[in-house]
């Protein structure tokens, strides 16, 4: 196995486990941002995640006993 | 594969999942290895998986693969997000599971491991993974809506606004005996009150880490978050090996509940950032490694089990907790059976993340499996314990006495054996200064996983380190759930507040987010406190009113269930969500009564309150209640533990006469039978468009 083809799995892998835990995709968002709403100005990394996280812990339904 | 070669394959495996039950119910005054368990669970597991949910599937919901989910349809890139069915099984498995699933059936193992097994089994099958399936299921044809905004279309106003405050009733008992759980597995316990102390400052490290140093680096922080656990748990041992720092953190259960409450406080006003989201990140990780690392510990050692299948127990007179094993078992396994706490999860994120609505099978019912069997691997490790131990840990003082040797004594009456010089071999094994009356689980779990794990790694010498390790793991996300129901409890709060008043509503003005915050706080801390001083050791009165309010959350996700079925002219299926339906209310009424009026004062809030009332009167107060004042505050205690009681009670009523009337409505003709779902191929405005 090349170290390129190791390098993708690890990547691969990783997002896996950030999406697992919960972890906001910016990635994802700006792509969908660009491909749709080609004139919206899409929000930074930072305030993406902020925007997400109080989200998440605002409402009942992201976690349970 | 050939049809008919499959049908015999699953023929065996019914007959292996029978045939395990039988070895299992026949058991009688010979250990039995856990081995039987696993294979009664796995084999359950794959014919109800096979054959139930595709019932659920194909016939009620006929799910179908190129049906438009919301995540397609309204994909945003932040809410709705189309993803991997894998990735979606992980994140909501990870939600449903916390410490429930863990403590109730190390709880009721006082009565054997058969009646546990049946209902962690066959309620899931037939109950919990149901439940699940469908809210997720009716979640994803409705875009994603919430249980409550089902229960409020579906049913009615008053079933809506029931099921409102029933959850926010439901967020402050929960959160009091998870933090009541911590506090008993901390008292007198300077090693874990060390580790679990510095886990606060590591996570919001880790916070600050992920906001200025490397931001959106969570993998590389978590990474180090763990490192720095585990070190925390050497400085743990460090600490308690020095006689002076080990005084300074010897705490009281009535100091650590008035830590956890300024800590829960503080954690749910500070930003997300700094302190709940690393600790959230950290506590996925762990858990995940946790169930793993059991199912290995479980496998590789094949404990036997030590419990009878049965103890006399069964008739009420248990000292782990009080009532007959029905309906008491049905309502202290709630996690791992059934949980309506599930419901709230099927109807939130997950519904807006599932890429297919055919992978809600996997999602909803097969999680809720795997969840199922993290409370039969709870369950194996409590009874690999021998049942004197289990007794002498989860035991309150006021029935084995404050010594091993009364301890000892205690268990030879119940008919077990116990050494006292082991119960000292055990504590100083692990740690600690003692393990008699360790309530609430966490511990007698502890040490059961120290067994396995042991067994698999490091031998006896590793004991003590397991041990704090799984200490450590289950205080970890009952913290994290604490901050987090905290936080969700005050933005309920000011949401119904904001009725009354409205600048109360405002979620970015600090006195209120400061004020209701604190409100939240101080109700399950009022809770957390009278269960610390309890005589009987609060988990007693407390874990029972958890599992009734979870059941009675249940019976609402159940009646949602049962109204949408026979809305989409399937009343034919109906059974499927009406015979759990049935059940629980016969369980969450039938112990909700006893907890009421059983004139036994271990189990009747009412009875204990007059028979402390009479104390008072006669001057005869018992000498675990040492003056008036505290007389008073027992007895104001119990009629509030009543009155919760019955407002649980009524809320059952109130929901299930409620769905009735509009069942009769539709299935008489009244009501037109017309599904709210969203139609296969309509066009929906997509959000931001």
């Amino acid at each position: 196995m090349s170290f390129q083809t190791l390098k993708a799995a690890w990547r691969d892998t990783a997002n896996v486990i950030r999406r697992v835990i919960g972890v906001p995709d910016y990635d994802r968002y700006l792509a969908h941002i660009r491909a749709h709403h080609p004139n919206a100005r899409p929000m930074a990394r930072e305030e993406f995640i902020r925007q997400r996280q109080v989200d998440r812990y605002s409402k009942p339904g992201a976690r349970c006993c | 594969m050939p049809k008919v070669f499959r049908a015999v394959v699953w023929a065996l495996i019914a007959v292996l999942a029978a045939a395990a039950f039988a070895r299992l119910a026949t058991s009688r005054g010979e250990t039995i290895n856990a081995a039987w368990l696993l294979t009664a669970a796995v084999c359950s597991y794959a014919v109800a998986y096979r054959f139930y949910s595709k019932l659920i599937a194909s016939k009620i919901f006929a799910l179908d693969a190129s049906r438009t989910t919301p995540a397609v349809r309204l994909d945003d890139g932040r809410d709705f997000v189309p993803t991997n069915r894998w990735v979606v099984f992980g994140h909501h498995f990870a939600a449903i599971a916390g410490p429930g699933p863990l403590v109730g059936p190390t709880l009721a193992a006082q009565f054997g491991f058969l009646p546990g097994v049946i209902w962690i089994i066959v309620g899931v099958a037939l109950g919990g993974a149901v439940q699940d399936f469908v809210i997720l299921a009716s979640s994803v044809r409705r875009n994603g809506k919430s249980l409550g905004q089902m229960a409020r279309e579906e049913i009615g106003p008053i079933a809506g606004l029931t099921a409102l405050v029933a959850v926010l009733g439901i967020m402050i008992v929960l959160l009091a005996v998870l933090a009541l759980v911590v506090v008993n597995a901390l008292k007198s316990s300077p090693w874990g009150t060390v580790t679990i102390g510095l886990t606060i400052p590591i996570a919001m490290l880790m916070g600050v880490y992920l906001r200025w140093i490397r931001p959106g680096r969570v993998l590389e922080a978590s990474a180090m978050g763990i490192v720095a656990i585990i070190a925390a748990l050497y400085i743990g041992q460090w600490v308690s090996n020095q006689p002076s720092l080990a005084a300074t953190f010897t705490l009281s259960g009535g100091a650590l509940a008035v830590a956890i409450m300024i800590y829960s406080f503080a954690a749910s006003v500070v930003p997300v950032w700094l302190l709940l989201a690393p600790r959230d990140y950290l506590s996925a990780f762990v858990k995940i490694a946790v169930v793993l690392a059991l199912a290995v510990g479980i496998i590789v050692s094949l404990p036997p089990l030590q419990m009878p299948a049965i103890t006399q127990f069964v008739d009420g007179t248990g000292p782990v907790f009080a009532g007959k094993v029905f309906p008491f078992a049905f309502i202290t396994i709630a996690c791992g059976a059934i949980s309506g706490f599930h419901a709230l999860v099927a109807s939130g994120t997950t519904p807006k993340m599932l890429e297919k609505e055919s992978d809600a099978r996997m999602v909803g019912y097969g999680s809720m499996l795997m969840e199922s069997f993290v409370a039969v691997m709870a369950l194996i490790a409590a009874c690999a314990l021998t049942p004197g131990v289990y007794f002498a840990i989860n035991a309150p003082a006021s029935a084995i006495g404050a010594t091993a040797a009364s301890a000892a004594e205690a268990v030879r009456h119940w008919g077990f054996v116990l050494d006292p010089a082991e119960m000292q071999r055990l504590a100083s094994q692990v740690g600690e200064t003692s393990l008699l009356s360790r309530t609430g689980g966490a511990p007698s779990l502890a040490l059961g996983m120290a067994h396995l794990f042991s067994n698999v790694l490091g031998g006896g010498e590793a004991m003590a380190i397991w041990y704090h390790f799984a200490i450590m793991f289950e205080a970890l996300f009952i913290l994290t759930t604490l901050d987090a129901g905290t936080r969700v409890g005050r933005f309920m709060l000011q949401d119904l507040g904001r009725h009354v008043w409205a600048p109360f509503g405002r979620v970015s003005w600090y006195p209120a987010v400061v004020l209701s915050s604190a409100l939240i706080v101080a109700m399950w801390g009022h809770f957390l406190y009278q269960g610390v001083i309890d005589p009987l050791g609060g988990i007693n009165s407390l874990w029972p009113l958890f599992g009734i309010s979870n059941q009675l959350l249940a019976t609402v996700a159940l009646c949602v269930g049962t109204t949408i079925i026979i809305k989409m002219g399937k009343a034919r299926y109906a059974f499927v969500t009406m015979l759990p339906l049935a059940w629980l209310t016969l369980v969450t009424m039938s112990a909700g009564w006893e907890k009421l009026f059983s004139p036994d004062v271990k189990l009747g809030f009412l009875s204990h309150a007059h028979l402390v009332e009479g104390q008072v009167v006669a001057n005869a107060l018992p000498a675990a209640i040492k003056t008036l004042t505290d007389a008073r505050r027992v007895i104001f205690n119990d009629y509030l533990d009543a009155a919760v009681a019955a407002f649980f009670m009524v809320s059952v009523v109130v929901i299930l006469a409620d769905s009735v009337r509009e069942w009769a409505a539709v299935l008489g003709g009244r009501k037109p039978t017309v599904s709210s779902e969203v139609p296969f191929d309509a066009h929906v405005a997509v959000v931001g468009d």
